[in-house]
C-alpha cells in the first residue's frame, strides 16, 4: 500500500528554486497496474525517485506499507530499496560482463542471501519473468533487447518487492518487443498479484495499466481508473 | 553483504580489467621488492662487515704510529708515517696494563719472494709467538714463530695458504722449504689456516717471520709499525685504550695529548663506527625503495578512481538495489587491497628471488629478515587502505539519481 500526501519536491540551483512537485497526493493499493503519465518537465521523474526511495521530498508524506519514509536518510532509504521497491529501467542497467543468473541474483547480495539460495531464487525470477532457460548463463551482452528487459524485470522480482516501478521500460525497444515486455507486466500483475508503477510518456503504453494518473507542471490533473487494453 | 561474496566481487572485477590490475600491481612489486632486496643488501652489507673487522681479532686495542713532528714545529709528515714505537713500548704495555691478556708487536712491509723460481711479492709480518692468539690466526701445519726463534734471530717463516699456493703450487707441502725474502733464506715451519675475508688486507697472503729477524734482516730498522693488545673482557676494552696512552705519553714524554705520535684504536669503535655507516646507507637504500613504494601507491589511486568513474552507472545500480555507502565502499577498498595485497605477496617474493641471486652470485652475504618480510606485507596492505580510501568514499557519496544517468 502506497499512500502519497501533498509532497512537494524544489529543487534549490543557486540563485532560482525550482519547484518539480506543487503537492501532489494519491494512494496505490496492493495489486493495482498504475501508469503515470505527463510531458516531459511534468515532474513525473521526480515522483518516480520519491516513489522509488531514492529521494525524499521536500514536504509532504509517503508512506509505504504504512511507514513514513519521508525523512529518511541515505542509509535506511537503501534498506527500504532493498526490501520493497524492485526498479525497472529504460537503459536497463545490467553489469554486461556478468551473466544473467548473477546479474537477477544482484540485489540479494546486499541482502545477504547465501549463494545458493541466491542462485535458486534467480532461476525463479527469471522463469516468472519469461526468459527461457537456455539463456540463464549467457552474459548480458549476448542477449536481444526484448530478453535484457525481461532481465531487468526479473531482477526487480527477486527481493519480493512490495512496489515494482519501471521507469519508460519501453523507450529503448521497438513497438514488437515493447509489447511483450508489458505483457509481462500485465502477466505479472494479474497471475502474481504484483503492485506496478509504470512511468511513461507514450499514451500506448500507458494503456496496459488499469489505472492512469496524468501529471502537469508537477500537478496532478486527472487520475482515471479504466479497463485496461 | 558478506565478506566471500565481497572476495568474489573483487575477483570479477579485477579480472575484468586484467592487463590494467596488472600493471598496477606492478607498481607495488617493485616497490615491495626493492625494499625487501635493499634492506637485505643492506643488511648483508652490515653484517660482512662486521665479520671482516672481528676477524682480524677480538677485543683488540691496535696502537699505531701517529705523526712525526719535529720539536716546536706544527709540522706533521702525515699519520702512520712516525718511526716512534719500539719492543720496549711493548713490553712496557705487556707489564703495564694488567688487563692485557696478549701483547703482539709486529714489524711489517712489502717484500719480493721467491722460492724455486716462483715468486711473488707479498706482506711480510714480523712478530712474537702471541700474534695468532692476538689476531686469530690458527696454524694449520707445523708451528708457528716461538719465542724461542724471536731471541735468536731465526730465519723460519710462517705461510699464509695463499702466499704458499702462489710459490709451491696449490695445496703443496711446503715445511721444510726454503724461501727467498729479499734474497734472504727462511725455512718454512708452519703454514696457517685459511680465513678467507677481505677487510683489512686478506691474512691469507702474508708470511709471518720472528720480529727480531724482520728487524735486523729485512727492515734494517729497530721501530714496530704496530702493536696489537688484547683485552681480557670486552668491557675492560675503553679502560685499556685510556691506559695505553697515558703510559705511552709518558714513556714518549709528550705532555699534550693533541701532539701524541701514536694512535691508540679500538675495535668496538670501529665495529660501531662502520655499524652506523651500513646503517645509514641501509636506511639511505630503504627511503629510495620506499619511495618507488610510494609512487605506487599512487598508481593504484590513479586506477581505483578511473574505475570509480567508468563504472559511475554500476555504482548508481547497486544503489539503486540497496547497497549502502558502506557496501559500496567495501568493494572498493576491497578492489585496491587485494591489489596491493597481491602486489605485495609477489614483491616479496621477487625482493626474495634478487636478495638470493646477490648471495648466489657471491657478491653478498644477504640476509632476508622475517621483520622485513612482515613490514612489507603491512605496509602494502596499508597502502591499499590509504591510497584506496579517497576513490571508495567518493564512489559510496554518489547520488544515485545522478550516478544512473551518467553517460
Amino acid at each position: 500500500m502506497i499512500e502519497v500526501r501533498t509532497i512537494t519536491k524544489t529543487y534549490d540551483t543557486g540563485a532560482v528554486s525550482f519547484q518539480a512537485l506543487k503537492g501532489v497526493s494519491f494512494t496505490v493499493r496492493d495489486g493495482e497496474y498504475v501508469a503515470i503519465m505527463g510531458p516531459s518537465g511534468s515532474g513525473k521523474s521526480t515522483l518516480m525517485h520519491i516513489l522509488g526511495a531514492l529521494d525524499t521530498p521536500t514536504s509532504g508524506t509517503y508512506l509505504l506499507d504504512g511507514k513514513d519514509v519521508s525523512q529518511f536518510s541515505d542509509d535506511e532509504l537503501a534498506d527500504i530499496r532493498k526490501n520493497k521497491i524492485g526498479f525497472v529501467f529504460q537503459s536497463f542497467n545490467l553489469l554486461p560482463r556478468a551473466t544473467v543468473v548473477r546479474n537477477v541474483s544482484l540485489p540479494l547480495l546486499y541482502a545477504g542471501v547465501n549463494g545458493e539460495e541466491r542462485m535458486s531464487r534467480a532461476r525463479r525470477a527469471l522463469g516468472a519473468a519469461g526468459l527461457d532457460e537456455e539463456h540463464f548463463e549467457h552474459l548480458s551482452n549476448q542477449l536481444s533487447g526484448g530478453q535484457i528487459q525481461r532481465v531487468a524485470i526479473a531482477r526487480a522480482l527477486v527481493n519480493n518487492p512490495t512496489l515494482i516501478l519501471a521507469d519508460e521500460p519501453t523507450g529503448n525497444l521497438d513497438s514488437a518487443t515493447g509489447e511483450v515486455v508489458l505483457g509481462t507486466f500485465r502477466k505479472l500483475n494479474r497471475e502474481q498479484g504484483r503492485t506496478i508503477i509504470l512511468i511513461t510518456h507514450e499514451h500506448d503504453v500507458a494503456q496496459h495499466a488499469e489505472r492512469i494518473i496524468f501529471l502537469k507542471d508537477g500537478m496532478l490533473v486527472d487520475d482515471v481508473i479504466r479497463k485496461p487494453a | 553483504m558478506r565478506i566471500s561474496d565481497t572476495l568474489q566481487e573483487t575477483y570479477v572485477a579485477l579480472s575484468a580489467n586484467k592487463v590494467r590490475s596488472g600493471l598496477t600491481m606492478l607498481g607495488i612489486v617493485i616497490g615491495i621488492s626493492s625494499v625487501i632486496a635493499m634492506v637485505a643488501i643492506g643488511q648483508g652489507a652490515q653484517s660482512s662487515i662486521k665479520a671482516n673487522i672481528q676477524a682480524i681479532g677480538s677485543n683488540l686495542v691496535m696502537v699505531m704510529p701517529g705523526a712525526q713532528r719535529g720539536p716546536g714545529f706544527q709540522v706533521s709528515a702525515g699519520r702512520g708515517s712516525a718511526r716512534t714505537l719500539t719492543q720496549g713500548d711493548a713490553d712496557a704495555i705487556a707489564q703495564g696494563v694488567v688487563l692485557a691478556s696478549a701483547v703482539a708487536p709486529e714489524l711489517s712491509g712489502r717484500y719480493q719472494v721467491t722460492a724455486k723460481g716462483a715468486n711473488t711479492n707479498t706482506s711480510v709480518v714480523g712478530t712474537v709467538s702471541a700474534y695468532p692468539q692476538v689476531r686469530n690466526v690458527q696454524v694449520e701445519t707445523g708451528s708457528f714463530i716461538t719465542d724461542q726463534n724471536v731471541q735468536s734471530l731465526s730465519k723460519v717463516a710462517v705461510l699464509g695458504p695463499t702466499t704458499r699456493d702462489d710459490l709451491f703450487g696449490e695445496g703443496a707441502e711446503a715445511i721444510g722449504q726454503a724461501i727467498r725474502i729479499k734474497n734472504i733464506e727462511f725455512k718454512v715451519i708452519g703454514i696457517t689456516k685459511e680465513k678467507g675475508g677481505t677487510g683489512f688486507g686478506s691474512q691469507d697472503d702474508t708470511i709471518f717471520v720472528p720480529l727480531s729477524s724482520a728487524q735486523r734482516f729485512l727492515a734494517g730498522e729497530t721501530y714496530v709499525s704496530t702493536i696489537s693488545v688484547q683485552a681480557q673482557d670486552e668491557e675492560f676494552m675503553t679502560t685499556i685504550q685510556q691506559e695505553i696512552t697515558d703510559l705511552l705519553l709518558t714513556r714518549h714524554t709528550i705532555t699534550d695529548p693533541q701532539l701524541a705520535d701514536f694512535n691508540v684504536l679500538n675495535q668496538a669503535d670501529i665495529v660501531a663506527t662502520a655499524s652506523s655507516i651500513t646503517e645509514t646507507f641501509t636506511i639511505l637504500l630503504g627511503a629510495v625503495a620506499g619511495i618507488s613504494l610510494l609512487v605506487g601507491g599512487i598508481g593504484i589511486m590513479n586506477m581505483m578512481l578511473t574505475t570509480v568513474t567508468e563504472r559511475t552507472k554500476e555504482i548508481g545500480l547497486r544503489k539503486a538495489i540497496g547497497a549502502k555507502r558502506r557496501d559500496i565502499s567495501m568493494q572498493f577498498l576491497a578492489e585496491a587491497v587485494a591489489l596491493t595485497f597481491i602486489g605485495g605477496v609477489a614483491g616479496v617474493a621477487l625482493g626474495w628471488v634478487v636478495s638470493w641471486g646477490f648471495t648466489y652470485l657471491g657478491v653478498l652475504q644477504t640476509t632476508v629478515t622475517a621483520s622485513s618480510v612482515l613490514l612489507a606485507f603491512g605496509v602494502s596492505a596499508g597502502i591499499g587502505v590509504v591510497f584506496g580510501y579517497y576513490p571508495a568514499r567518493r564512489a559510496s557519496r554518489l547520488n544515485p539519481i545522478e550516478a544512473l544517468r551518467y553517460e
